[in-house]
């Protein structure tokens, strides 16, 4: 095993701590803090990456993820956190030890999942595509577990952070055409959060998401 | 070229309409907009009828006879819709539901919606096709949330977290694909051109294809609605405008299925087995199971209605999944006709809800009386989306169901059940609403005649008539897709 590869192993090992980090972080800059971490992770993992495997195009992709993970989307959410003055919000985490535990099941069920991947696989990357997909799980969990929707958007960019790592660790990454247009989507998204922060706070008063349950069957 | 203004009108109609804002023309350049849309889009079917397949733009956009119908057929429920909502939305504006910045937003995100469901369709990359499917999800959440009222914001925070969550593993889908191409293509853009792969999907790796499948199912699942992932339809569909509904219903959930049936042709190749054809007939007829029997316990006409569109969806990936060329042939005329019936139902429902002020079933009445068109238009559309001959839902259902009686004959009484349910369940809703006496407090409207009476004539000719043009194109689409 080379270096880059070691090095990259670590950053995939980061970035999963990083998943779990998000998992139980209670307060919203320790979320905030902790997602940018990941995005810094990503960044210079896709930089290894690019190094080791010399295409270029990484690179560029790994200059965009520093701007749009690490500085532009922790920015829009700072000043969003700050204009609904939920920054000293507390939100109750219910059940760590076992929504870690669940967390701790759904990265062996993605090593097994992958595993016939890796075997195929001859790139040097190839052992952390398992780590990218517990990554996506791990934040799909963060979004079934968390009832704040701020909290709900951060787990959705880590998922889509998961996404990323998958597609340089599987592949070298996609083609530049379709990463940018991924990061413009993600762009867009985080426009549509923004609002949609505003209209639930005026609407229901708080961001808890909990309180929006009317539309179900009635019987 | 035809396919580049195609889909350059949409695209700017959304600029110029986010300018020009509330204005009064705004409803005109909007209709004006998606007919032009519509005309190119005829111009491009008939440029692909007279010379076949071909792909353009320096091999990024492929079309066939597949796609191209799905075009036209996106392009005109878009103008037809657009004329409906010409007066749909201005009696909401007059009623205050509507702001000055939201009909701004309406006309130049309608737009941009087609502009993405087009891009989805006319594409040849499949990681293209993926960003305009989320492109076309979030350009329609705010829509969904245009009231403002809680019910409305609580349906769109579950539509952009529900689809973004399910679009996000239809990523991590592509990604799989990706990497199983690279390993015969060779890196860069090319391996993710549909027509590349297509040709050489026996050398694609299948323990990978496989594995992209369940997140690509998974994936573009949602967004099709189908049971267990159609949590955000009903929802979606009955607190956003009705325009929406029916550009919903009638079109995004077509896209969504377009975009599976794309991927599963080549997981098929790879494979050689029949497994994704399984876990579609799986998923397709929970969904009509699950949907027939909910459509009976809804009281929101909307609901109900976004419902039958969950069952539809799931009689349309059932026969896919089903495969061979009749159920192919049956699927593909099922989803043009169950497009323009329900969004004609759609525009009748918005109206009926219009005049008496509100969506509970149990409070509309006398809608024959009130106004015949909405009336009879409700149905009319009833009758044709539960499959009564002679309209056209009948003949695709008929062609299904004669293809799953052949191939899949213990499957047969599950369909009919669904069948059967869904025709009952929605009959006995429909009959009070359009029968008995005017109740007092019904308002006078001025209704949009044309949309409704041009696509329930179309199902009407398509039921009686299959012209020859379309018969054969559903067979060189049914053939592309073995």
């Amino acid at each position: 095993m080379n270096l880059a590869a070691q090095i990259n192993s670590l950053l995939a090992a980061l970035i999963l701590l990083t998943a779990f980090g998000l998992l139980v972080q209670k307060r919203m800059y320790g979320l905030l803090h902790i997602f940018a971490w990941q995005g810094l992770f990503l960044s210079v993992s896709t930089a290894v990456v690019g190094y080791a495997a010399g295409t270029h195009h990484l690179y560029i992709s790994s200059v965009l993820t520093l701007l749009l993970k690490v500085i532009l989307l922790p920015y829009i959410l700072h000043v969003l956190i700050q204009r609904l003055q939920i920054h000293k919000e507390i939100e109750t985490v219910v059940n760590v030890p076992t929504t870690m535990l669940i967390g701790i099941a759904l990265v062996i069920f993605s090593y097994h999942l992958t595993a016939p991947i890796r075997e195929l696989s001859t790139l040097v990357t190839r052992s952390t595509l398992a780590v990218a997909l517990a990554t996506v799980m791990i934040g799909l969990l963060m979004m079934i577990t968390r009832r704040h929707a701020v909290t709900q958007i951060i787990g959705f960019l880590a998922m889509e952070n998961g996404l990323f790592f998958a597609a340089t660790s599987a592949t070298y990454g996609m083609p530049l055409v379709v990463e940018l247009g991924v990061a413009l989507d993600i762009l867009i998204a985080a426009f549509i959060f923004g609002i949609f922060f505003f209209h639930i706070r005026t609407t229901f008063d708080s961001l808890d998401v909990k309180q929006m349950a009317k539309l179900k069957e009635e019987d | 070229m035809t396919l580049l203004i195609l889909l350059s009108i949409s695209l700017l109609s959304a600029i110029t309409l986010a300018f020009v804002g509330d204005r009064k023309i705004a409803t005109e350049i909007n209709i004006l907009g998606s007919a032009a849309t519509f005309f190119a889009g005829v111009g491009l079917a008939v440029q692909v009828y007279m010379q076949g397949p071909m792909l353009a733009a320096g091999k990024f956009f492929f079309v066939d006879a597949f796609n191209v119908y799905l075009a036209v057929l996106t392009s005109f429920v878009s103008m037809t819709t657009a004329i409906f909502s010409r007066r749909y939305m201005r009696r909401e504006r007059e009623h205050g539901r509507v702001g000055h910045w939201g009909m701004r937003f309406y006309h130049a995100m309608f737009q941009l919606f087609i502009f993405a469901m087009l891009l989805a369709l006319l594409t040849n990359n499949i990681g293209v096709l993926w960003i305009a499917m989320e492109l076309a999800t979030l350009s329609t959440v705010l829509l969904v949330s245009l009231y403002r009222t809680p019910t409305a914001i609580e349906a769109a925070w579950k539509y952009f977290i529900l689809c973004g969550v399910g679009i996000a593993l239809a990523l991590f889908g592509t990604v799989l694909l990706y990497f199983a191409a690279e390993r015969v293509l060779g890196e860069g853009g090319e391996a993710l051109l549909w027509t590349n792969l297509n040709q050489v999907k026996s050398l694609l790796e299948p323990t990978v294809l496989s594995l992209a499948f369940v997140f690509l199912m998974v994936g573009y699942g949602t967004k099709v609605g189908l049971v267990p992932l159609h949590n955000w339809l009903p929802d979606a569909h009955s607190e956003g405008p009705t325009p929406i509904s029916a550009v919903l219903s009638g079109l995004l959930l077509n896209i969504a299925l377009y975009a599976l049936v794309r991927c599963k042709v080549l997981v098929d190749g790879a494979t050689g087995t029949h497994q994704a054809g399984y876990i579609m007939m799986g998923f397709g007829l929970l969904s009509i199971l699950v949907a027939a029997f909910s459509i009976l316990r809804q009281k929101d006409i909307k609901r109900m209605f976004a419902y039958s569109s969950i069952e539809h969806m799931g009689i349309a990936t059932f026969a896919f999944g089903l495969g061979g060329p009749i159920a192919t042939f049956g699927a593909l005329l099922h989803m043009l006709v169950h497009s323009l019936t329900k969004s004609a139902i759609f525009f009748t429902v918005g109206h009926a809800s219009q005049m008496n002020e509100t969506q509970e079933m149990s409070k509309i009445k006398g809608l024959i009386k009130g106004n015949p068109l909405v009336g009879w238009g409700l149905m009319f559309g009833v009758m044709a989306i539960v499959g009564m001959p002679p309209f056209g839902v009948f003949v695709s259902e008929f062609l299904i169901l004669t293809a799953t009686i052949k191939n899949a004959p213990l499957l047969t009484p599950l369909l009919l059940v669904g069948l059967v349910v869904a025709f009952a369940a929605l009959f006995r809703r429909v009959q009070p609403m359009v029968a008995g006496e005017i109740p007092a407090n019904q308002q006078f409207l001025k209704v949009a005649h044309i949309p409704v009476i041009l696509h329930m004539v179309l199902v009407l000719i398509i039921g009686l008539y299959m012209p020859n043009f379309l018969a054969e194109w559903f067979h060189t689409a049914a053939g592309l897709l073995k």
